[in-house]
């Protein structure tokens, strides 16, 4: 019985450092927003609202705001469009709202605003993925316009309500490139991050 | 023909489509899951009033904020409002942004760009 209840303590003690830690990690890299589960339509309005509010508050340049809620968007909609998820909960379903699980974190450090986004990718997507963003990244502004033009016009909205535009569209309003990360976790499967920055002080 | 009149959300646009008083417009956000499904009644629509458009037709887009998916629908409706344009229908667009919103500017200059109907920008 005593030792039980040392346990629990011992436990209990441990989770609260891991807290006081999390929570020190938070404030230390500024992430006013960090999520693990599923993303839908609902969870995107959430998250944008809030983060409209919280850009209000502290007086950000409107350009900025909605150059956040805009990369905002796309990185949570390419989640619940795109993610590699085959739990039970995932859903594939327009009518009954697309579901997939994801990682989604925004900090700011004094330059610029952060964006990451974490989703499953089955390891045999992952050259296409990476040619497309390697391609992007190697653009100026003007060759992402013309890209952005052709792929416009010649797309058609795909069966997950996807136009293919998100990626060239992002690397456009940030002007910035789009740094990525593949980290295994099987044979079969990996974890895709992608982290976006928009800088603060310059608009453009 | 009946009015399609379509109240805003926090993630679809208001859209009012009324032949008889000769408004067309579209303004809000537009972000929604299902571009497709959202946009269909839009399309409908346009495919009527082609039958029987009036005189002079001007569509006003009044637009804060759309997603990627809702840019490439946006580019449909406008190249439906092309084929009408070319038709001999007398068809413009009137494309609003606000303030200093360059982004919207832009996007509307680059639609401007692509289809052949006249444009014409108002900063709001």
């Amino acid at each position: 019985m005593e030792e039980l209840k040392d346990k629990g303590m011992n436990s209990n003690s441990q989770y609260m450092r891991f807290v006081v830690d999390f929570h020190n990690m938070m404030v230390d890299k500024k992430i006013t927003l960090a999520y693990e589960g599923e993303v839908t339509q609902e969870i995107t309005k959430a998250f944008t609202s809030m983060t409209e509010r919280n850009l209000e508050k502290v007086e950000e340049n409107g350009k900025i705001k909605k150059k956040v809620y805009h990369v905002m968007v796309e990185c949570l909609q390419n989640i619940s469009k795109h993610a590699d998820d085959e739990s039970e909960t995932a859903s594939n379903n327009l009518d009954e709202g697309l579901a997939k699980t994801g990682l989604f974190l925004i900090g700011s450090d004094h330059n610029e605003y952060f964006i990451t986004s974490g989703n499953g990718i089955a390891n045999e997507n992952i050259p296409a993925l990476k040619e497309m963003i390697d391609n992007i990244n190697s653009l100026n502004q003007d060759e992402l316009k013309q890209l952005h033009k052709e792929k416009m016009r010649e797309t058609a909205i795909s069966e997950k309500g996807g136009a293919g535009l998100g990626f060239i569209d992002i690397a456009r309003k940030t002007g910035n490139p789009l740094e990525y990360h593949f980290e295994p976790i099987d044979e079969k499967n990996s974890f895709f991050l992608l982290k976006t920055s928009i800088n603060k002080n310059t608009a453009e | 023909m009946e009015a399609l009149i379509i109240k805003k959300t926090e993630d679809t646009p208001a859209i009012h489509l009324d032949k008889a008083a000769g408004i067309f417009e579209f303004s809000g956000k537009s972000l929604p899951e299902d571009v497709t499904s959202f946009y269909g009644p839009v399309f409908d629509w346009i495919t009527a009033y082609g039958e029987d458009a009036n005189e002079s037709s001007k569509f006003v887009f009044k637009m804060t904020y759309f997603n990627t998916a809702s840019s490439k629908i946006i580019l449909d409706i406008l190249m439906r409002l092309e084929t009408l344009h070319e038709d001999g229908k007398n068809i413009s667009v009137e494309w609003h942004y606000e303030e200093d919103d360059e982004d919207m500017q832009e996007a509307g200059e680059e639609y401007a760009d692509i289809v052949e109907v006249p444009f014409t920008f108002v900063e709001d």
